[in-house]
C-alpha cells in the first residue's frame, strides 16, 4: 500500500509539472517586529490588498500567502526562507525590506529556482555582476532614490552638505547613489550601526559641521528618531532635510508629524499620482486600513499584480521556469506608479519624482508631488550584467 | 570646537546616567544577594512599555512616568517574592536560567499585549524643542534626563552613603553572613532593593522612551551594557556603578563622535569610513577587556 501511495503521488507530481498549478503559493519573509517592522507591515498590507481585490487569486488560480517574520535578522530570515522553499515549496517568494537581509538569502532562492520578486530590498550586487534569471526588483535599484536627491541637491546648488546613513549595503549603496549626480565635494559622511535609535553623537557632529543640507537614509525606525532628535537640537533652522522617499513616508511622517514640513524627498511614486489604477489603490488601502499607503505599500501591491499577470500570461503552468521568466519580463500589469518597464537586468527603468512633505487639502501632513527629477532612468549596473 | 566638545560631553553624560539608573540596581542585586538577574533588561522594557500606555492613556507624560514606575515596582515586588526569593539559594547555573526564561516569557507576553510594532512616546510639548545654554542649542529632553540622572545619583548617594537603610545594604554587599547575624531582616532588605532596582529600571525606560523608541527586546542590548558598567565599577558597588557609567557613557560618545574624523587623518577615507564605526562600537568592550585584565575586581569592589 505504502508503495502504490508513493507511486500515485510520484505520477501526481508528474501530472503537475506538465500541467496547470491548482494552487499558487507565495511566501512572503519580511520585517515584521523591531524598529523596521513598519516597512514590512506596509509591504505586507499592500500586498495582501491586491490579494483581497484579486480574491484571493493569482493568475486566476486559488492562493495561498505564507507570512513569516524575520526580525531584520539574516539568519532569522534564512530559516525562515528555507522552510518555505523546502517545506511549502513556494512558487514565488517576495517581503524583504532590507539589503543585507536579501543577500542573505538570495543565494538559496536561486538555487531553488524559484523567482524573487522583490518588494523593496534592490542591492546592487544583483543589479551587476551578480544578476540572476529569479531576481526581480519591482520597485528600484537601492541607489536611485539617492541619485535622484543627488541630482536635486546639485541642481539647487548647494554646497556644504553632510551625508548620515546607516553602515550597511544599502547605506554604501545610498551614499554612492547620492555621489553619483551630486558632484561637488560632500563635506562630510557620517556612517551609524544599523538600527541605532539615539543619534546625540552625530547631530552635534553635524551641528559642529554648519552644513546647509543634510542627506540621510536611515529607514524605518532610525529614521523615525533621527528626524525627531534633528528638530529637537534645533538643527532644522539652518540645514535643509533631503531624504530619498524611504525616510519621508507615512510610515515616518505619521510619528514624527509637524515637524517634517518642508523636507524634500525623491520616489518613483506618490500617493497622489493621477492615474487611475493609483486611484483605486489609494482609496482601497485607506478604507481598508485607515491610513494613507506609504511607497513600500505602493510595491507590495505592485508585486502581487506582477505575480498575477505572469502566473495569468504562463496560464497557471509555473513549473516552466523559461516560460514564466518571459512573463514576468514583459511586466503586462498596470502598475500604480504608471509605467515602466524591466532592464536587462530585471530592475525597473522608470521616472523619478520630487516630493515635498506640507498640508494637503485636508490639513493633514503628507506627501505632495512637485515634479520629475529623472525620465525613464536607468540604474547604474545592468552593464555589468550577463543575464542568462 | 570647544561647542563640540562641550556637547558631546553632555550626550556621554546623558547616555551614562542612563546607565546609572540601570546599573545601580542590577549591582545591588548581584553584590548583596549574589544572584545573576538576566531580567533585569526586561524590567526596563516591561517599564517603558508601562510608561509608555499610561502616558497615552492619561494624556499626561509625568502622570505616565509616575504610574508606570509604580506599576514596575509594583510587578518587582511581585517577582521578588514569588520567584526571586528560591533562586538566591540557588547557584548561578539556575539563576541563569530562570531570568533568561523570564526575558522570553516578558518579550512575548509584550508582543502579545502591544503587538510587535514599536510604541510612540512623545516627550512633553514643552521640552520637546531646543533650549540654548551659553550661545549654543541643546535639546531640552536631553537636559532633563541628564537632571533626572544627577538627581537620582544624588538619592542613592545619600540613602547609601547616609542613611541606616544604606548601611545595611553596604554591610549585606560586604558579608551577608555578618549582617544576617547582627539581626538585620535581610530578606526584606532584599525585596526593599529589588524593588527599587525595578523602579530605577522604569524610570529609566520612561526617560529614554521619547527618545529611542518603546518595543520588544529593548531591554536585551542594554543589559549588557548594564552589565559592562558593573564589570568596570565593580559588582556590589553603587560608586562603582556611577563611574562607570559615565566612563562607558563617555567613552561611547566620544568614541562615535572622534575614532572616524580621527581615523580619516591617518587612513584613507574609505577604509576610515568603515573601520571608525565598527572600531566606535568595540570600544567599551575593550576598555572592560582591560579592567579585566588590569582590575579583574573593578574599580571600585564592595568586597574590599
Amino acid at each position: 500500500m505504502p508503495i502504490r501511495l508513493t507511486a500515485l503521488a510520484a505520477a501526481l507530481l508528474l501530472a503537475g509539472a506538465a500541467h496547470a498549478a491548482d494552487q499558487i503559493k507565495v511566501g512572503f519573509v519580511s520585517t515584521l517586529s523591531g524598529p523596521g517592522a513598519g516597512l514590512g507591515v506596509d509591504i505586507r498590507d499592500g500586498f495582501q490588498l491586491a490579494m483581497k481585490q484579486l480574491n484571493g487569486k493569482l493568475g486566476g488560480l486559488p492562493a495561498e500567502v505564507l507570512v513569516a517574520d524575520d526580525q531584520q535578522n539574516p539568519d532569522v530570515a534564512k530559516q525562515a526562507t528555507d522552510k518555505l522553499l523546502k517545506k511549502d515549496k513556494v512558487d514565488f517568494m517576495t517581503g524583504i525590506v532590507f539589503s543585507n537581509l536579501m543577500l542573505a538569502v538570495g543565494p538559496a532562492v536561486f538555487q531553488n529556482q524559484t523567482f524573487y520578486i522583490s518588494a523593496n530590498a534592490g542591492p546592487s550586487q544583483y543589479a551587476g555582476e551578480q544578476c540572476n534569471p529569479f531576481f526581480f526588483n519591482v520597485a528600484w535599484q537601492n541607489d536611485n532614490l539617492h541619485e535622484a536627491v543627488g541630482k536635486y541637491v546639485q541642481d539647487k546648488g548647494f554646497k556644504n552638505v553632510v551625508i548620515v546613513t546607516p553602515n550597511y549595503p544599502g547605506g554604501k549603496d545610498a551614499v554612492s547613489g547620492f555621489k553619483r549626480y551630486y558632484k561637488d565635494q560632500v563635506s562630510e559622511e557620517i556612517y551609524t550601526k544599523l538600527g541605532q535609535l539615539d543619534y546625540a553623537a552625530e547631530l552635534a557632529k553635524v551641528r559642529a559641521g554648519k552644513p546647509d543640507a543634510l542627506f540621510f537614509f536611515l529607514p524605518g525606525g532610525m529614521g523615525i528618531n533621527f528626524v525627531k532628535q534633528f528638530v529637537a537640537a534645533g538643527l532644522s533652522r539652518d540645514t535643509q532635510l533631503f531624504a530619498p522617499g524611504f525616510s519621508a513616508d507615512e510610515d515616518v511622517i505619521k510619528a514624527v508629524g509637524a515637524p517634517m514640513m518642508g523636507m524634500f524627498n525623491s520616489s518613483h511614486w506618490a500617493h497622489d499620482m493621477d492615474n487611475a489604477e493609483n486611484k483605486r489603490f489609494v482609496a482601497a488601502f485607506e478604507k481598508e486600513y485607515g491610513r494613507l499607503p506609504s511607497l513600500y505599500a505602493s510595491q507590495g501591491y505592485d508585486a502581487a499584480l506582477m505575480m498575477d499577470a505572469a502566473v495569468r500570461d504562463v496560464k497557471g503552468n509555473v513549473a516552466d521556469k523559461k516560460a514564466l521568466q518571459k512573463a514576468l519580463e514583459a511586466k503586462r500589469f498596470k502598475s500604480v506608479r504608471g509605467d515602466f518597464k524591466f532592464n536587462s537586468n530585471h530592475y525597473p527603468v522608470q521616472n523619478y519624482y520630487l516630493r515635498v512633505i506640507g498640508k494637503d487639502a485636508q490639513g493633514r501632513v503628507t506627501n505632495k508631488t512637485m515634479g520629475s527629477i529623472f525620465t525613464n532612468h536607468a540604474d547604474a549596473y545592468a552593464a555589468q550584467c550577463k543575464m542568462k | 570646537m570647544t561647542q563640540l566638545v562641550l556637547e558631546q560631553a553632555l550626550n556621554g553624560l546623558q547616555f551614562g546616567l542612563m546607565l546609572f539608573l540601570l546599573a545601580a540596581g542590577l549591582t545591588l542585586v548581584f553584590g548583596i544577594m549574589d544572584c545573576i538577574n538576566l531580567a533585569h533588561g526586561s524590567l526596563y522594557m516591561v517599564g517603558a512599555y508601562f510608561v509608555a500606555a499610561a502616558a497615552q492613556a492619561a494624556d499626561s507624560f509625568w502622570l505616565g512616568l509616575g504610574v508606570g514606575v509604580a506599576g514596575t515596582a509594583g510587578l518587582g515586588l511581585l517577582l521578588e517574592l514569588t520567584l526571586f526569593r528560591q533562586l538566591y539559594r540557588r547557584d548561578h547555573l539556575s539563576q541563569v536560567l530562570a531570568t533568561f526564561a523570564l526575558i522570553l516569557i516578558a518579550n512575548e507576553a509584550v508582543r502579545l499585549i502591544w503587538g510587535p510594532a514599536p510604541l510612540m512616546l512623545n516627550p512633553p510639548d514643552a521640552l520637546a524643542g531646543p533650549v540654548e545654554i551659553g550661545g549654543f542649542f541643546y535639546p531640552a529632553y536631553r537636559l532633563l534626563i541628564i537632571g533626572c540622572g544627577l538627581a537620582v545619583a544624588a538619592l542613592l548617594y545619600l540613602l547609601v552613603a547616609k542613611s541606616r537603610v544604606g548601611m545595611w545594604v553596604r554591610a549585606g554587599a560586604a558579608n551577608r553572613e555578618i549582617t544576617e547575624a547582627l539581626g538585620i531582616n535581610v530578606r526584606a532588605l532584599f525585596t526593599a532593593v529589588f524593588v527599587f532596582g525595578a523602579a530605577l529600571c522604569a524610570l529609566a525606560g520612561g526617560l529614554l522612551g521619547p527618545l529611542l523608541a518603546v518595543q520588544v527586546g529593548m531591554g536585551e542590548s542594554v543589559l549588557i551594557l548594564a552589565f559592562v558598567v558593573i564589570i568596570i565599577g565593580g559588582i556590589g558597588s553603587i560608586r562603582g556603578a556611577l563611574v562607570g557609567a559615565l566612563i562607558v557613557g563617555a567613552v561611547d560618545t566620544l568614541g562615535r563622535a572622534l575614532l572616524p574624523t580621527l581615523l580619516g587623518a591617518v587612513l584613507p577615507a574609505d577604509a576610515a569610513s568603515t573601520l571608525g564605526p565598527a572600531l566606535a562600537s568595540i570600544l567599551i568592550y575593550l576598555l572592560m577587556a582591560g579592567i579585566l585584565f588590569f582590575r579583574p575586581q573593578g574599580l571600585f569592589p564592595a568586597r574590599a
